[in-house]
C-alpha cells in the first residue's frame, strides 16, 4: 500500500489501476447507484453508457470525489480512494475533464494548460513571492510542458487567447491539453464528444486510441459513434445498475442492451408479466 | 498568437528579461527607487510625509488588491490587519531597542498569522458571508486596546518613537524613504507572486472553484494563502503607519479605514498592483481637495466633514460609471485602443473605403 502511494504518477503499475467494486448512491428515496462493479486498466479505453439518468455522471462523480458513496469502494492500483478530494486525484495520476469544457474564464487557454501542469511543480510559495530563479525557472517548465500539450491537440496557434473568444471545438481541445499535461496514468472524460461535429468526434477517437500507450482512459458518453470506434470494453449502465460489460462488439449484440436503449418487444414484456 | 508573432532582436532580450521575475522586478525597483530619491529630494518636508502616507496606503491596498482581485474575496476588515500590524510593530519598539527593520517584521508575522485565522472560515463563507465575517473583525480588533488597556495603554495608545536617521538626514525624508523603499518591496513580491503558479492558481478558483479542483488546485488551501498574503502586506502597512502617526491607537484604526482601502482599491482598480497607487493618491488628496473647497463653502466643521465624505461619495459613483475596472482598468483599455488603432495591420491591409469607418474596432480575425 506504502508502495502504491510512492508510485510516481507516471509509472505504469500492475495491469487493474482502478477498481469500482459495489458502489452504491442514493439522493434521497431514489438509487442513483446500484451496486455497480467495474475495473479500468493502464492502456485500456473504457467508455461507460447508458440511457439518460442511468447514472453515468454520478459514477463519474464518484470517482472524482465530488460525490460519496453510501456503499462500496473505489481503488486506485491496490489502494482504497477513502477520503479522497476532487483535487488530490490530480497528484494520484488521474486528470479529468468536466461536461462542457470547464475552462477558466479569466485565464489564456495557456496559463488554463498551465494549471493543469501544476501537479508537476515543485517550488513552494516562499520561492515565487521572492521570485527566486527557481520559481522562474519552473514557470518555464511549466510553460513548455503546457505548450506541448497544446501543440500535440494541434492548438498551439490559441496559446495567448482567452477561452471565451474560441470556438468550442477548440475550447474542448484545450481542456483535453489540460488534463493530459501533467502525464497522468488515468484521464478520466466527462462526455468529450458533446457538443462536436462528427469529423471533429473521428479525430478525437483516433486521439483516444493513441492515448493507450501513455495511459488508461475512462469515458463516459452518449456519443455511440466514439464509444463503439473507440473503446476496448464499454460498461453499459441502465437505472444505476450495470447490465452488460464487455467489447463493443458483445455489447452491441446484447439484447439486454438493446432493449434498454430502445425499450422491450411488446411480446417480451407480455411474457415477463 | 504572441508566440509565433515576429519580434525585433530588442524586444527578445526584454523577453528574456522579463522571464526572470527577481531581475526584472528588482530592475523595475531600482529605477523607481531613483526616481523617487529624486522626488523625496526636490520637495518639501511636508510633502514628504504625505509621500510617506500614500506609500503605506498603496501597500494596504496592494494587499486587498491581491485578495479581491486575485481570489475574489472581499474584506471589510483590512483595517484590522493594520491594527495587528502597528500593535505589534509598536509593543516591539516600545519594549526593545532594536533595528526597525525587526519590529515591522513582527508586525508583518502577526498579520499574516491573523489573516490564516481569518483565511480558515472564508474557506466555507462566499460574498457577503465574507465580508460580514471580515466586518465583525474590524470592529471586534478596535475594540481589543481599550478592553485590555495594561497592555494597549487603552485608548491613549503607545507612543512610537520617530525613527532617527542616520547622519543629518530629515525625519520626514527618511521616513519618506523608507515607506517608498517598503513599498517597491512589496509591489516587486507581490507581482511576483500573482505572475507565479500561485497567482494563476488564484484566479483559478475565483473564476471556476470545481474546474479549479478538476486540474488538481486545493481551492481552500489557496483562499487561505490569499488571505495570509494580502493581510501580510496590510501588516506591514500599519507598523509603516505607527512610525507615521508617531502613535498607535485604537482611532487610527476604525471601520472607517478599512471602509477607505477598500474605497481605494475600487478607484485605482481591483487586481492591479498600479491601481493600488492610484487609490493611494486618491485617499490623500481627494480629501484635501473636497477639505480646500468645502471650507470656503462654510465654516461650521460639521458642514465641511460631510460635504467631504459626501463628494468622496460622488467621486466613488462617478469613476464607476465611468471606468467600472477602475482608474487603471480605463487606461489599460484606453491604451489597448490606442495601439490597436494606428498599427493595426488589419486595417493597414484593408480597402481604403474601410478606413472610414475607424470607430468600429477591427473585426476579429481567426488565426
Amino acid at each position: 500500500m506504502a508502495q502504491a502511494s510512492e508510485q510516481s504518477p507516471a509509472v505504469a503499475g500492475p495491469n487493474t489501476s482502478l477498481e469500482v467494486e459495489g458502489v452504491t448512491v442514493s439522493f434521497g428515496g431514489l438509487t442513483a447507484l446500484d451496486n455497480v462493479s467495474f475495473r479500468a486498466s493502464d492502456g485500456e479505453v473504457v467508455g461507460v453508457i447508458g440511457p439518460n439518468g442511468a447514472g453515468k455522471t454520478t459514477l463519474f462523480n464518484v470517482i472524482c470525489g465530488f460525490v460519496r458513496p453510501a456503499a462500496g469502494r473505489i481503488s486506485w492500483r491496490g489502494r482504497e480512494l477513502r477520503h479522497q478530494r476532487p483535487h488530490q486525484l490530480a497528484h494520484l495520476g488521474i486528470t479529468r475533464t468536466l461536461q462542457g469544457v470547464g475552462l477558466i474564464a479569466g485565464l489564456s487557454a495557456l496559463e488554463n494548460v498551465m494549471v493543469g501542469a501544476q501537479p508537476l511543480a515543485r517550488t513552494g510559495s516562499a520561492s515565487a513571492l521572492l521570485g527566486l530563479p527557481s520559481s522562474a525557472k519552473e514557470e518555464r517548465r511549466l510553460r513548455a510542458s503546457a505548450l506541448e500539450a497544446l501543440a500535440r491537440l494541434g492548438v498551439a496557434a490559441y496559446a495567448g487567447e482567452h477561452p471565451s473568444s474560441l470556438p468550442y471545438p477548440i475550447q474542448k481541445k484545450i481542456a483535453l491539453a489540460r488534463a493530459l499535461v501533467s502525464g497522468p496514468a488515468l484521464t478520466l472524460m466527462d462526455e468529450p464528444a458533446s457538443g462536436l461535429s462528427s469529423s471533429d468526434i473521428a479525430e478525437l477517437g483516433e486521439l483516444l486510441r493513441g492515448l493507450r500507450s501513455e495511459m488508461g482512459v475512462l469515458i463516459v458518453e452518449h456519443n455511440m459513434d466514439l464509444v463503439m470506434a473507440t473503446c476496448d470494453r464499454i460498461v453499459v449502465l441502465d437505472f444505476g445498475r450495470v447490465i452488460a460489460t464487455g467489447t463493443p462488439a458483445e455489447v452491441r449484440a446484447n439484447p439486454v442492451v438493446t432493449e434498454a436503449y430502445l425499450g422491450a418487444p411488446v411480446e417480451a414484456e407480455a411474457s415477463d408479466a | 498568437m504572441s508566440l509565433i508573432e515576429h519580434r525585433l532582436p530588442g524586444a527578445k532580450s526584454l523577453e528574456r528579461l522579463r522571464s526572470q521575475p527577481l531581475v526584472w522586478h528588482l530592475l523595475l525597483g531600482v529605477l523607481a527607487a531613483a526616481v523617487l530619491y529624486l522626488l523625496t529630494s526636490s520637495v518639501s518636508f511636508y510633502d514628504n510625509t504625505i509621500i510617506a502616507e500614500i506609500a503605506w496606503y498603496a501597500i494596504a491596498i496592494a494587499g486587498l488588491s491581491v485578495l479581491t482581485g486575485g481570489s475574489g474575496q472581499i474584506s471589510l476588515g483590512h483595517g484590522a490587519f493594520m491594527a495587528v500590524g502597528a500593535y505589534g510593530a509598536g509593543l516591539m519598539m516600545e519594549h526593545f531597542r532594536l533595528p526597525l527593520v525587526v519590529p515591522i517584521l513582527v508586525g508583518i508575522a502577526a498579520a499574516a498569522l491573523l489573516g490564516t485565522v481569518v483565511g480558515l472560515p472564508a474557506t466555507r463563507l462566499r460574498g457577503p458571508y465574507l465580508a460580514g465575517v471580515t466586518l465583525a473583525l474590524a470592529l471586534a480588533v478596535q475594540d481589543l486596546p481599550t478592553k485590555f488597556s495594561s497592555l494597549f495603554n487603552g485608548d491613549s495608545g503607545i507612543i512610537v518613537n520617530q525613527a532617527t536617521p542616520p547622519g543629518g538626514v530629515n525625519p520626514q525624508r527618511w521616513l519618506a524613504w523608507i515607506s517608498l523603499l517598503a513599498a517597491i518591496l512589496t509591489m516587486v513580491v507581490l507581482a511576483n507572486f500573482m505572475k507565479s503558479r500561485f497567482g494563476r492558481a488564484l484566479k483559478a478558483v475565483r473564476d471556476d472553484d470545481i474546474a479549479a479542483q478538476a486540474a488538481g488546485l486545493n481551492p481552500n488551501r489557496m483562499r487561505v494563502l490569499a488571505f495570509a498574503v494580502s493581510a501580510a502586506a496590510a501588516g506591514l502597512a500599519g507598523g509603516l503607519e505607527a512610525l507615521w502617526g508617531g502613535i498607535v491607537s485604537p482611532n487610527s484604526f476604525s471601520l472607517f479605514l478599512s471602509i477607505q482601502l477598500l474605497a481605494g482599491m475600487v478607484i485605482g482598480g481591483a487586481g492591479t498592483l498600479i491601481g493600488a497607487w492610484w487609490g493611494a493618491l486618491a485617499l490623500v488628496y481627494v480629501p484635501q481637495w473636497t477639505n480646500s473647497i468645502t471650507s470656503h463653502l462654510s465654516s461650521a466643521s460639521t458642514v465641511t466633514a460631510n460635504l467631504q465624505n459626501a463628494v468622496f461619495g460622488v467621486l466613488i459613483i462617478v469613476i464607476m460609471m465611468a471606468a467600472p475596472s477602475g482608474i487603471q482598468g480605463w487606461l489599460r483599455a484606453g491604451y489597448r485602443r490606442l495601439r490597436r488603432r494606428p498599427s493595426s495591420l488589419a486595417s493597414a491591409l484593408s480597402p481604403p473605403l474601410d478606413l472610414s469607418s475607424t470607430s468600429t474596432p477591427p473585426e476579429r480575425t481567426s488565426p
